[in-house]
């Protein structure tokens, strides 16, 4: 991982949350708030203003400060939670796997939520997507991608038990969860950068 | 300085949070120390860890700190706010499982 790759990687993630604020905001107004695609767009822009000290850093302290910075600057929930999953990942140590990494930061924004899989929230992506890495796939990157798809698409189904979607109790059924999609937009713009498209 | 357990209003609307004090003072006077904060880090709708955790340090004893909150959001950075408190401080401020706007 390199000065360049962090770069990319930051621009990616944050470009893709831009194009996609309104839609994550839409998805929000339906079972929850109405405020993820703002509050993801003021995190991730905020990174983006760090990007050239974040460039500088090792790939640790970079995960870790970006995580802060997502803590302090989103403003609802998503900010401890993509920030605790960034820091978690940051501190799993310099010789650790991708894998390793992300199986950190997932256990991270486990605790953080107090939530598990099937609650209709980013777990359902990311569990699926750290999983689908683990059976040590021939090509990681659609395997990713293919992971994180499948686990957007089943939060349609599913009733919300966390959150404020919980307390729609059925009638959050039907709706895809704005946690899961921006976890999943996140995924994709990784396997971008990963595949040299960005 | 009181004998009490001090009250943080953390709510996702700063005049929710300010009026919510108010009204606490109102009733209780200076018995109770107050601090309530609301806002995102832009001003907007939603919730401020560094605030928060000014707030709770603003009324802070060893008596304690109950910390009150509104929506999902506001609970989460709560708990974050919290967790960079040091230890023999944390030990005495709580989040409130009881209603502002919201809850159940």
């Amino acid at each position: 991982m390199t000065s360049a790759h962090i770069g990319r990687l930051i621009d990616a993630a944050a470009a893709t949350i831009r194009d996609h604020a309104e839609e994550l905001s839409a998805l929000d107004r339906a079972i929850g708030d109405g405020d993820h695609g703002i509050n993801m767009s003021r995190g991730f822009e905020a990174i983006v203003d760090q990007r050239a000290a974040l460039a500088e850093l090792p790939l640790d302290a970079a995960l870790q400060k970006a995580g802060m910075t997502l803590v302090m600057k989103v403003g609802g929930a998503s900010g401890p939670l993509y920030g605790s999953l960034l820091m978690a990942m940051g501190k799993a140590g310099e010789d650790a796997s991708a894998v390793d990494r992300l199986s950190e930061g997932v256990d991270a924004v486990r605790k953080r939520g107090k939530s598990a899989p099937g609650e209709k929230t980013m777990l359902d992506v990311l569990v699926p997507l750290l999983d689908a890495l683990r059976a040590g796939p021939a090509d990681p990157i659609a395997a990713a991608r293919q992971a994180a798809d499948a686990g957007l698409e089943a939060t349609r189904a599913m009733q919300a038990t966390k959150g404020r979607a919980s307390f729609l109790g059925e009638r959050s059924v039907g709706h895809l969860d704005p946690g899961a999609r921006s976890s999943a937009l996140l995924v994709h713009a990784v396997c971008d950068v990963l595949e040299g498209r960005s | 300085m009181t004998g009490n357990v001090a009250i943080v209003v953390v709510s996702h609307s700063p005049e929710v949070a300010r009026g919510t004090a108010d009204m606490v003072r109102e009733m209780v006077g200076e018995e109770v120390r107050v601090a309530h904060c609301g806002g995102n880090p832009a001003g907007g709708l939603g919730t401020d860890v560094a605030a928060i955790l000014a707030a709770i340090e603003a009324v802070y004893s060893p008596k304690g700190v109950a910390v009150l909150v509104d929506l999902g959001g506001a609970e989460t950075n709560s708990e974050m706010a919290i967790e960079m408190l040091p230890d023999d401080v944390r030990a005495n401020v709580t989040i409130c499982n009881a209603p502002i706007v919201e809850g159940r």
